[in-house]
């Protein structure tokens, strides 16, 4: 398929301090990449490169083979912020409204991306009303309207209940099944194993990059924390 | 830039306001009552009513629309929402001229409202220019929009933003001849004054008050306070980055 994404030694210095240490990462295209590491591993940084709208100290990202951030790109790259980055004083329906004019996206989009993350009836609930689950939900639609080929999703599934995450993860499957690029966070380490590849971001380095099989192979573990406690213990020399 | 979003963008601004129905009667209202406490107070001198009145009208909507404004963009900064937009085909004019739409028609209902009660109840003299009056309102609240959106920039939280307010707004109504006519002043005041916009849109409306024929000062006044906007919509954009550390 080749890669949606490419980065090559990106560097990134927030606060005078190096947060991202020279990071090379192809992303597969048409298939949902785990983006996983503890908080402050640097993963929604790297997430703000991909979209464009971090300042970056040296090295390249590109998407679908433009510069990221490029013009052109703004209307084929969705983007889920970790902050529900939607208007509170602005109901559901408003609120999609905006962006999918912004956006360029017809209005039946809206009715569609309300059905898909599952607040129908709510379209007229102002977004300061929703839980903290609708509300996330409410800004996975926003980045779905115009049907973008890169998704970028800072911790979507964070505090959902199981059965939400589950259909989430379903649909962020049939969604790479249709030629999607999808590039997902998470913290958590059970998440890991519904992903097609995974990569390990710690403290500001890719620990290590692959299909879950395949790491669980190399660390000739079964599941996938301990087969990441492994490679920690690996890097940092303290390893059995 | 394009049309359509602009249009969406004030669209988008007005609809946040109509959620907000204690801040459009604050909005409104505000200025009515301030009005109505100024004639009560000159009630023996209707001259001097006659000489504040018609800048407080023009005047209001600056200071309103500076706040309004600075924390509407403020929230826009932290709540993730400018961060969204700038990762999709939004242009920072279309944000930015859509901010202006929207607190252009806002500041046209204030400004209106006021003058009829002015003009109306208040007995005060219009002397034939009440449209002007309120076309220099709106001139004058787009003037306090993209002071309000530059300075909105250097805020990191609500509580600055708020404190702008007195920073940037209060030496301007103390020093724009409002309360001691400019050629009184000390020398150095006369010259901080002189770059304050204010000053200009003081002027411009006191010029609009007085039953003279306009001169080409009038003109001059209104040419500054249009080109002291635009200015400071730029440096708004300026400060609206795409990339940010």
């Amino acid at each position: 398929m080749g890669a949606a994404i490419s980065v090559r030694g990106l560097r990134v210095v927030r606060g005078g301090r190096e947060v991202l240490h020279a990071i090379d990462l192809d992303i597969e295209s048409g298939r949902v990449t785990g983006l996983l590491g503890p908080s402050g591993s640097g993963k929604t940084t790297l997430m703000r490169a991909v979209v464009g709208v971090q300042v970056v100290a040296d090295g390249s990202v590109s998407v679908l083979g433009l510069d990221a951030g490029a013009p052109a790109l703004r209307e084929r790259v969705g983007y889920q912020t970790q902050a529900p980055s939607v208007y509170a004083d602005l109901t559901v329906d408003e609120n999609l409204q905006y962006f999918a004019s912004v956006l360029g996206a017809t209005l039946s989009r809206v009715t569609e991306v309300v059905g898909r993350v599952g607040l129908d009836g709510l379209e007229r609930q102002l977004a300061a009303s929703l839980s903290g689950g609708e509300h996330a939900r409410l800004s996975l639609a926003a980045a779905l309207l115009n049907q973008p080929s890169v998704l970028v999703l800072d911790e979507p599934t964070v505090g959902l209940d199981p059965m939400l995450r589950r259909d989430l993860w379903a649909f962020f499957h049939e969604l790479a099944a249709g030629g999607t690029t999808l590039l997902v966070s998470s913290h958590v380490m059970d998440e890991a194993d519904r992903c097609d590849d995974l990569v390990l971001l710690r403290e500001g380095r890719v620990l290590i990059s692959g299909t879950p099989e395949g790491l669980k192979q190399t660390t000739g573990t079964t599941d996938l924390d301990a087969a990441f406690l492994s490679l920690i213990d690996e890097v940092d020399g303290e390893g059995p | 830039m394009s049309l359509h979003r602009t249009r969406a963008t004030a669209h988008r601004v007005l609809r946040q306001l109509r959620h907000d129905p204690r801040t459009i009667a604050l909005l409104l209202a505000v200025p009515c009552v301030l009005q109505v406490l100024v004639r009560a107070l000159f009630a023996d001198r209707p001259s001097v009513f006659q000489s504040l009145g018609v800048p407080l009208l023009g005047l209001f909507p600056f200071v309103a629309m500076f706040i309004v404004t600075s924390i509407t963009m403020l929230r826009e900064r932290t709540s993730g929402t400018l961060e969204r937009l700038m990762t999709t085909p939004l242009a920072r004019g279309d944000l930015l001229v859509g901010y202006a739409l929207a607190f252009a028609l806002v500041a046209a209902a204030q400004a209106t409202l006021v003058s009829a009660l002015s003009f109306g109840l208040l007995g005060l003299d219009s002397g034939h220019r009440a449209v002007s009056v309120i076309a220099l309102a709106i001139a004058n609240a787009i003037l306090g929009m993209s002071l309000g959106l530059f300075a909105s920039a250097f805020a990191r939280t609500e509580f600055q933003a708020v404190q702008f307010m007195p920073a940037f707004v209060l030496p301007q109504i103390l020093l724009c001849g409002l309360i001691v006519p400019r050629d009184e002043m000390a020398e150095w005041l006369r010259v901080i004054s002189a770059v304050m916009p204010l000053t200009y849109a003081y002027d411009a409306l006191a010029r609009l008050a007085s039953p003279d024929e306009l001169t080409a000062q009038f003109w001059v006044d209104v040419a500054i306070v249009v080109g002291v906007t635009i200015v400071a919509l730029l440096l708004g954009a300026v400060t609206l980055r795409r990339r940010t550390p």
